[in-house]
């Protein structure tokens, strides 16, 4: 079986490290870690990924613009994507959404939501 | 005349194999006759036992009796299910708590981790602050730290408001102040969440008994109903963790400091 790869985009270690925690109990993934918009969309470009994980609110580049950029590509038009934002941010969501986002998840984050949405999205594809 | 005795030879082989068959299906034919005379026997005798009626109860309560142990058997069976069934759930229920007490330990792991990940005391309180939302989900909230000197607790991060929104407080006084110098996590009043004199909670951070400073938590976010059991061992590990990653820094900047000036005095001497 193929290993998945699975990108986070999020400018917070903390939230970095326990979406690593969490998605480490898929089987046969590889994580890699980017800690803003530009830094994940360097990443994007150069490499294959089967999931990407988008923190909303992010310096230099933020995860709406990284999202609308990824969908304007044509070989990234099907990677699935999660968006991560807090449930007030509920225009950002639904922005994100519009732009191509598949699933959103809030924070605090539930290591068990996460793990559900991943693997669905995963088997998906 | 050898081709005259050549087929001579082969009819009579033919006739010869014919014989053969016939006596194989003779044979067989004798053994079925066996077989069915065995299985009238048999039948003869059974009809001969339904006949007498003493054999006949003692078939009948045979059978009754074999009736009443497969009827045991089969309830030892289906209360063995029952057992088995609620094992299951047990097993089931105890798997998701497991799995519960998993993610929690992974959320303090990582807010250790990340506290002494570090020795920069700008850095720590981001780290707090991050901690604060992303691990407990508080919307507003701010970080106290203490001036030893003059017992007053000024807040150094906030989130959710201004900086400048949240008073500083007096050790001792009020909430935030008796949070610290009791060192016991107080509760405020949550239908006043915009006096901000009055957190929901207050979390003191102390060094063993030396007070370091606080968080006051305002307010939840949206989908935040009330604090949970994880919420309650972030506090605890925050109170002292956080603390001695603040103290930790707050040290390291200091001797950082003193250590350059000692040098711009060793210079001074030596040039």
């Amino acid at each position: 079986m193929a290993r998945h790869r699975i990108l986070i985009v999020e400018d917070s270690p903390t939230m970095r490290q326990l979406l690593v925690f969490a998605l480490k109990r898929l089987k046969d993934v590889d994580i890699v870690e980017a800690q803003d918009g530009m830094d994940g969309l360097r990443k994007v470009s150069s490499d294959h990924f089967d999931l990407a994980l988008i923190d909303i609110n992010m310096p230099v580049m933020d995860g709406l613009k990284l999202i609308s950029l990824i969908r304007g590509e044509d070989s990234l038009r099907a990677m699935p994507i999660i968006v991560i934002t807090t449930e007030g941010a509920k225009e950002d969501r639904e922005r994100a959404i519009a732009l191509g986002a598949n699933e959103y998840l809030t924070k605090p984050i539930q290591a068990n939501k996460v793990l559900r949405i991943a693997q669905s999205l995963l088997k998906a594809e | 005349m050898s081709e005259k005795r050549d087929g001579l030879f082969s009819r009579a082989e033919e006739v010869l194999s014919l014989f053969r068959r016939g006596a194989e299906f003779t044979q067989d034919l004798l053994k079925e006759n066996e077989r069915l005379r065995m299985q009238v026997a048999g039948f003869e005798a059974q009809n001969m036992a339904a006949s007498d009626d003493v054999e006949w109860e003692r078939l009948r309560h045979d059978l009754v009796s074999r009736i009443h142990n497969l009827e045991g058997e089969k309830q030892d069976i289906l209360d063995r299910l029952d057992q088995v069934e609620g094992e299951n759930r047990h097993f089931a229920e105890r798997y998701l708590e497991i799995e519960e007490e998993n993610n929690n330990l992974a959320s303090l792991y990582v807010a250790s981790y990340q506290l002494h990940s570090t020795l920069d005391l700008s850095e720590v309180i981001k780290i707090v602050v991050e901690i604060v939302i992303n691990l407990i989900g508080a919307e507003v909230f701010a970080i106290y730290v203490l001036d030893e000197r003059t017992e007053v607790l000024t807040p150094v991060a906030s989130e959710g408001r201004e900086i400048g929104d949240f008073p500083p407080c007096q050790m001792g006084h009020g909430i935030v102040g008796a949070a610290v110098a009791t060192g016991e996590t107080q509760c405020g009043d949550a239908a006043t969440p915009e006096d901000l004199s009055r957190p929901l909670v207050c979390v003191p951070l102390r060094v063993q008994e030396r007070p370091i400073g606080a968080i006051a938590i305002h307010k939840l976010l949206q989908q935040k109903t009330g604090f949970t059991p994880l919420d309650h061992e972030l506090f605890t590990l925050l109170g002292g963790h956080a603390a001695t990653a603040l103290f930790a820094a707050r040290l390291y900047s200091q001797s950082e400091r003193k250590l350059n000036t000692i040098q711009g005095f060793i210079d001074l001497l030596t040039k």
